[in-house]
């Protein structure tokens, strides 16, 4: 059954679907209310809001073109004029703030006549082929043409015109079609105010203005990032859905949640039946208030692509054909192979992997299912791989293993720092949030190893770019605090009241030690000392400083030290438990906090309460009804390391391919191929899935309902649009799994589990689906004390009474640039691909990036002899692979950079099994290299090639056999 | 000391040959071996006698021109520089030419008698008195002076000057500006490079002033790039008024700072509007905000900033330095002061007259424009630009006053007066009015945008006669929308000029392209 969402029968105060014209006023949130009198209807309205949004509060809908509630005023359409009382002339609605007493006639013969003659103006240059239109019904101008009641073109259709304009259908998701463009410029402003790249803009003037791509470049070769915002703004059909081209205009639509990054945007799917036409960003929203990217605006694809699993497999060993069986045949099967291992290898022999992709119900279950139905805590996610230092920071520091804020929290931050985060390519939306920003003035601090893109924001005030050596976060970090300490710029108050002072007191004495200076620690990130200073100062002495930071934080063999140094240098300088500041990590995967939530980890039941703990412990044993192990479980490298030696012999993987993700691939494909059975569910044959004995189709997220939650600790709902391919959701094969082990499982609904995910863990108490539908989504804590949820956290104190300094002390890696290895890789994503690719690269997304690339400093470049687009061999001491060259500026000298987006590139073939000293999350931004011209590929993906070619063709065998 | 002989070097003159003929009569000097003092001043703007040669006597100076290069050798032979009025190019005593002597001239009182580099010559001229005393007032003092001078914006909009630079002084900002307008584009307009060629100090000190007035401390102006000759010696103006501390950090030892740059235009008549000049001046495209917020609340860079003029701004020192009684009592109703006229088209004596508001239409285009330079009847004059309406005969009477000019749905605009002969075929300027907006539009507002091009083609079509009536109604309609519905000014007016042609000139529209009555 599909579930319709309709907003407007569940939200109470703002109806989102409703376009009311300009933007809700900047400074209206502690404005006086303004009365006014509009067509005899009296109204009150916050200072500076336009007559335009308070006729449309008021539901007076005045005829508009150019003005949409995303944008600001602009008054070029002239279209919503209106007469006040008093006052000369027509003025444009969407431009006359509101005054007190104010009397405004939206209607009158003088009103029509002037809106019938400027759209008259506006359809004697556009085609009259509406029936054909692929905006037939959606568009905006047929929409005012019928309200303004124009009934001829006068002046006729010879005159000069833009009716011969040619398309641009260069984008693979939409064209271009400027012969129905009617230069309003809400494109060029929302590429602008909206999505921050200025790719567009006006070209030319008066009659020849023309929308223009850059100078005069096709969409693709602009600097167009297809965010699709201009899609979105678009009023007519110029800029349009392919797919709607294609299928015609949607029939109804659902809001549901994307499932690429942890932005976690909200996204109506619109749909024909059970088709999905498009993605619209939902302008309700929380996380992305109608805004998106390329991945979740337009890279659905993926999820009714031909490669899709839609059937159950199964085989005794990987060197053997898939056999497609029934759900009750592979269940069983992998059932009885799970109780055979423990028979035979003990309890502790099997372990799970939960998903980061897949819903907060259905991590829980899986979970669930390994600590009951396994009688083990061996489970872990892929946050091991990313975000697990951040938990543990966190958790010690300030008491939460959580970000601090709302996203929206940036707009009123003064100064921001960036630590090892690339958000315009990672998490866009969030992103183009920041730009908005950086252009309202705030002042951006980066420290990264890459000169990245947000440095490059347009029409920012100020940027300070510290362009560190991989792997010296701890020293950096430290020098920061040492200004701050050194320099009287700590906020005391702050400290004493809501610090722990023993802490405190040794942390201080720590810092101020002389070898935590700029001038001292120079020397090891590389970081001019007083470069340092000056970012020190400017984050400290901001009214409000906030923190992001990325996996270029985490992802060291000092991760979790990284973390704890970043909240210390957040509570010393009291920028804590307010909006504007705060400690932000974020997350790479759409449900990566919500996995860590749900008890993901070995030692932690879900809302991170500690398996040693008897009374939470005890808890869950009541309500599920079994003995629960007190010891933690294995993590994702000990699982593989007990696999090669012979004791782990069984692993349930449900959506994570950690053949793929995971650091030194040679070592994970060594652990895979020990395993007796390995029981992989996910939508594709993935990397891991090749070495599988059982493989369970899952279902995309558009075939599910369920909960995301993003990096604010927003829960979102993700709700169900089309049929599962394969028959089931996720949560329902878990369960069936559950069921065929011995330990049963009744769930009907997502619902009922999200309930007894409430009823066992304290930061979810208050949450239900009934609660989400009626607000939309929620941030954890939700609970008695707080039924709404918290936007920001620490407010008044923290989890742990009072917050405490951790001491950060700098310990290099033991991965160092050496005469063999004298480069270091450092490794990330870019914006077209999401993680390891399964779902951009069975989209359009692969025409931006279709295969990965080692970007080097023009310098090693030619060090080596090395020209762009040469083969590049890239040896570390884990292994070889081989990748194309990109000569780029971005780099400094001596580090050296890739995605690993695409499975033949081995990435991590390369990454070492380094990992952080108190989570084991991999140093995957760390490993010495030495790169070379070489001709063919590496030894590893001539193997990689072969092996990928003999299992395809092991699924094409099942697939043919298929009845 | 030897003789001092004065060609101007403002571009009107050097368009004329002036430099040829400076360059003559060096040549002819030396060769006679007579020892002179060559003056390159700014022009007097007696256009239409340019080159204008002046010679300094013990009795004043004695005006020769049109000269040309030819005419150098002979009017040294009879005795130019004695002051000798026997050669035919003889205009006697400068002073004395009716053009001049009939004027007012308060902005432009020093033009033409200076060397426009010289600070020493511009403060013989009370130059700078207008700063000097302004050094010695509060900012809102300053602003009452130019409140009860009763001077008006001399762009167009003639907007009270004082009580834009009250809304500025009253808007507190961590930086103000003040924007000086430059961007001189009206069809026969040169009033503001006179300005500029021919006595900068003034528009530098009238910036200065309201700097002080408004507590701005960075001034631009915005130069047309076609004006650079103005830009030469704009800059250097500059530079010697930064040096002589007229410029810069700490005015003449006041502790006030003002500091001035000159910035050139792209090219295009909509950024002499002053919202579309500020987006040009942050380097954007030329393209028209909508209003409010109000320049001098959210104007360059979303800062206070007053957007004058250089005509308004040249008024300053001369309402600091004599007083704003001095300014006021000149003119008539509520336009104060006086205005600077330009005479242009078909004219037979063009040339800048600075005249007290009050004098009428008729006076100013026979008594000294001289009527056409062709010698046919004046048919019409478009006044204020190509926006202003076309006036027939029945009109010109109309005294040079705002208000009386808005009665009429005419303007005054920057004092642009362009004349028409007889043979003018009306149909057709009105079709250059649409033209001119298609051309000139930024294209933001629909009704300019579409209107402009829609506009020529139905005057096209009128002229063709192709269904005459309904198209005429179209026209009609038209009109309104642009007037009704334009963001600013420049599709908002261009109906004006189409608007006074249809109605005092209906016969035009009745003949086909090729003149015919039909």
């Amino acid at each position: 059954m599909i579930n319709h969402f309709d907003p407007r029968q569940h939200s109470s105060s703002v109806e989102y679907n409703k376009d009311l014209g300009t933007p809700f006023p900047a400074s209206a949130a502690d404005a006086a209310l303004v009365s006014l009198n509009i067509d005899g209807v009296t109204i009150s309205v916050p200072e500076g809001t336009s007559v335009l949004r308070a006729a449309a509060l008021a539901d007076i809908n005045i005829p508009k073109l150019c003005a949409t509630d995303s944008l600001e005023p602009f008054g070029s359409c002239r279209l919503c004029a209106v007469q006040v009382e008093g006052r000369r002339g027509m003025p444009a609605a969407c431009t006359t703030p509101v005054a007190e007493g104010m009397k405004v006639t939206t209607q009158n013969e003088r009103l029509a006549k002037l809106r019938r003659n400027v759209m008259e103006l506006y359809i004697s240059d556009h085609p009259l082929d509406c029936l054909t239109c692929p905006a037939n019904g959606d568009c905006e101008l047929q929409d005012m043409a019928g309200s303004v009641g124009l009934r001829e073109v006068r002046y006729g259709f010879e005159g000069e015109n833009h009716l011969e304009a040619a398309k641009d259908e260069t984008n693979p998701y939409f064209s271009f079609d400027p012969s129905k463009c009617i230069v309003c410029s809400r494109c060029v402003r929302a590429c602008e105010e909206v999505q921050g790249t200025f790719a567009l803009t006006i070209d030319g003037r008066g009659f020849e203005s023309k929308v223009s791509a850059g100078q005069a470049d096709s969409f693709m070769d602009s600097d167009c990032v297809s965010c699709g915002a201009c899609v979105q703004a678009c009023p007519t059909a110029t800029l349009m859905e392919k797919s709607v081209i294609d299928h015609g205009v949607p029939e109804h639509s659902v809001v549901t949640t994307c499932a690429y990054c942890g932005v976690g945007c909200s996204f109506e799917a619109q749909m024909k039946g059970d088709q999905l036409v498009r993605m619209v960003p939902y302008k309700g929203g929380d996380a992305n208030h109608g805004h998106s990217c390329v991945k979740g605006r337009f890279a659905f694809g993926y999820a009714t692509h031909p490669d899709r699993l839609t059937s159950p497999m199964v085989r005794d060993s990987i060197d053997q054909p898939w056999r497609e069986v029934s759900w009750e045949e592979a269940i069983g099967f992998a059932a009885s192979r799970l109780k055979a291992i423990q028979a035979k290898h003990g309890r502790e022999s099997i372990g799970g992997i939960t998903s980061s992709r897949c819903t907060n119900e259905e991590t829980y279950l899986v979970q669930k299912l390994i600590r009951a139905a396994f009688g083990n805590n061996n489970t872990d996610t892929c946050a091991r791989v990313c975000h697990s230092p951040t938990g543990y920071g966190l958790k010690t520091t300030l008491g939460e293993s959580a970000g601090t804020q709302t996203f929206d929290s940036v707009m009123k931050a003064d100064a921001i720092i960036v630590i090892g985060a690339n958000p315009t390519d990672a998490h866009p939306v969030f992103g183009s949030l920041m730009r908005k920003r950086l252009r309202q003035g705030a002042k951006l601090i980066v420290a990264d190893p890459r000169h990245i893109d947000l440095l490059k924001t347009p029409h920012m005030s100020s940027a300070q770019h510290l362009p560190l050596r991989p792997g010296t976060n701890v020293a950096l970090i430290n020098a920061l605090g040492h200004v701050v300490v050194t320099e009287g710029l700590e906020d005391k108050a702050f400290v004493e009241k809501r610090c722990d002072t023993e802490a405190y007191h040794r942390w201080r004495a720590f810092i101020s030690e002389p070898r935590h200076s700029p001038e001292a620690s120079a020397e090891i990130t590389g970081v001019p000392a007083e470069a340092v200073r000056q970012a020190a100062r400017t984050y400290a002495k901001a009214a409000n400083g906030a923190i992001y930071y990325g996996l270029g934080v985490t992802e060291h063999s000092q991760g979790s030290t990284m973390v704890m140094g970043i909240a210390n240098l957040a509570m010393a300088t009291g920028n804590i438990g307010r909006e504007g500041v705060g400690v932000n990590p974020l997350r790479g995967q759409n449900n990566v906090q919500g996995s860590c939530d749900m008890g993901s980890f070995p030692h932690e039941l879900p809302g991170y309460q500690h398996v040693a703990d008897p009374i939470a412990r005890g808890r869950f044993e009541s309500v599920w009804g079994v003995k629960l192990d007190d010891e933690p479980g294995l993590r994702i490298p000990n699982m593989f390391d007990a696999a090669i030696e012979g004791t782990f012999k069984a692993l349930y993987v449900q959506g994570e391919d950690i053949a793929q993700s995971d650091p030194n691939t040679q070592h994970v494909e060594a652990a895979l191929t020990s395993l007796d059975c390995l029981i992989v569910q996910d939508i594709f044959l993935n990397e891991t899935a090749k070495f599988a004995h059982v493989l369970l189709p899952g279902s995309s997220f558009l075939e599910k309902n369920g909960t995301f939650t993003n990096a604010e600790r927003r829960i979102n709902r993700v709700r169900k649009v089309m049929p599962a391919l394969a028959g089931k959701e996720d949560w329902e094969v878990t369960q069936d799994l559950a069921n065929a082990l011995g330990y049963p499982m009744y769930y009907t609904h997502p619902s009922e589990i999200m309930d007894e995910i409430a009823q066992l863990t304290p930061s979810f108490a208050g949450v239900s689906y009934a609660k989400l539908e009626e607000r939309g989504s929620l941030q954890w804590p939700c609970n008695a004390e707080y039924p709404l949820g918290m936007p920001t956290m620490h407010e008044v104190d923290f989890p742990i009474g009072l917050g405490r300094f951790a001491i950060t002390e700098y310990v290099a890696t033991e991965e160092r640039a050496n005469r063999r290895f004298p480069l270091l890789l450092t490794t990330g994503r870019i914006l077209s691909q999401y993680n390891v690719g399964a779902q951009t690269r069975r989209t359009d997304n692969q025409r931006w990036h279709d295969e990965d690339v080692l970007e080097l400093h023009p310098s090693d470049a030619e060090l080596r002899g090395v020209r762009d687009g040469d083969w590049l061999g890239i040896t570390s001491r884990s292994g070889q692979t081989v990748l194309r060259a990109r000569l780029s500026e971005r780099m400094q000298p001596g580090v050296v950079y890739t995605t690993f987006h695409h499975p033949g590139s081995g990435a991590n073939v390369i990454t070492t099994d380094n990992s952080d000293w108190a989570t084991n999350c991999p140093e995957y931004k760390v490993t010495a290299v030495q790169v070379e011209k070489v001709s063919q590929p590496s030894a590893w993906q001539q193997r990689f090639n072969t092996f990928d070619l003999i299992q395809r063709d092991h699924l094409a065998k099942a697939n043919q056999e298929a009845p | 000391m030897s003789t001092r002989i004065f060609v101007p070097r403002d571009t009107t003159a050097l368009s004329l040959g002036a430099d040829a003929v400076a360059n003559r009569l060096e040549k002819e000097l030396d060769a006679r071996g007579q020892s002179i003092s060559l003056v390159r001043n700014g022009s007097r703007g007696l256009a239409w006698l340019e080159p204008l040669v002046e010679v300094e006597t013990p009795i004043g100076r004695f005006a020769y021109g049109p000269v040309t290069v030819n005419d150098v050798s002979a009017l040294l032979d009879s005795g130019l520089l004695e002051g000798n009025v026997s050669h035919p190019l003889a205009l006697g005593p400068t002073e004395e030419i009716d053009y001049l002597a009939r004027q007012q001239r308060l902005t432009f009182a020093r033009i033409g008698i200076t060397d426009p580099l010289s600070i020493e010559d511009y403060r013989a001229h009370i130059g700078f008195s207008g700063l000097e005393t302004a050094l010695q007032r509060e900012p809102q003092d300053i602003v009452e002076e130019v409140k009860a001078s009763g001077l008006r914006g001399r762009g167009g909009a003639a907007f009270p000057t004082g009580i834009k630079w009250q809304t500025v002084l009253d808007t507190p900002a961590d930086q103000k500006y003040i924007v000086c307008n430059a961007d001189e584009g009206d069809s026969g307009t040169f009033a503001d490079r006179l300005v500029m060629e021919c006595d900068p100090y003034m528009l530098i000190e009238g910036m200065a002033i309201a700097g002080l007035a408004v507590q701005a401390t960075q001034g631009y102006i915005y130069l047309r790039s076609e004006y650079p000759l103005a830009k030469e010696v704009l800059d250097e103006a500059i530079a010697r008024a930064e040096q002589a501390g007229y410029l810069g950090d700490n005015l003449r030892g006041s502790g006030r700072d003002f500091h001035l740059e000159v910035r050139l235009g792209a090219g295009a008549y909509i950024c002499g509007e002053e919202t579309s000049l500020l987006e040009s001046l942050e380097g954007k495209r030329g393209l028209v905000r909508f209003k409010p917020p109000l320049p001098a609340i959210e104007g360059l860079f979303g800062r206070p900033t007053v957007v004058n003029n250089v005509l308004s701004l040249a008024a300053v020192p001369f309402i600091l330095a004599e007083g704003a009684e001095a300014y006021a009592t000149h003119g008539m109703g509520r336009s104060r002061g006086t205005l600077a006229l330009q005479l242009a088209g078909n004219v037979k004596h063009g040339g800048l007259v600075e005249l007290a508001f009050g004098t009428t239409l008729r006076t100013l285009m026979e008594t000294f424009g001289g009527g056409t330079l062709s010698g046919k009847p004046l048919r019409a004059v478009q006044v204020g630009g190509p926006l202003g309406a076309y006036l027939p005969e029945s009109q010109w009477d109309l005294p040079l006053d705002y208000e009386a000019f808005a009665a009429e749905s005419a303007v005054l605009g920057h004092g642009g007066v362009v004349m028409f002969d007889e043979s003018v075929d009306m149909a057709e300027q009105a079709r250059f009015s649409m033209e001119f907006c298609k051309v000139e539009s930024c294209g933001k507002c629909t009704p300019c945008r579409i209107g402009s091009t829609r506009g020529v083609e139905v005057i096209d079509r009128i002229r063709a006669n192709q269904n005459r009536e309904a198209n005429l109604a179209l026209l009609h309609d038209l009109c309104e929308t642009m007037v009704d519905g334009s963001l600013c000014a420049m599709g908002g007016m261009t109906p004006f000029p189409v608007q006074s042609a249809l109605a005092h000139f209906p016969d035009d529209f009745q003949r086909t392209a090729n003149g015919d009555n039909s």
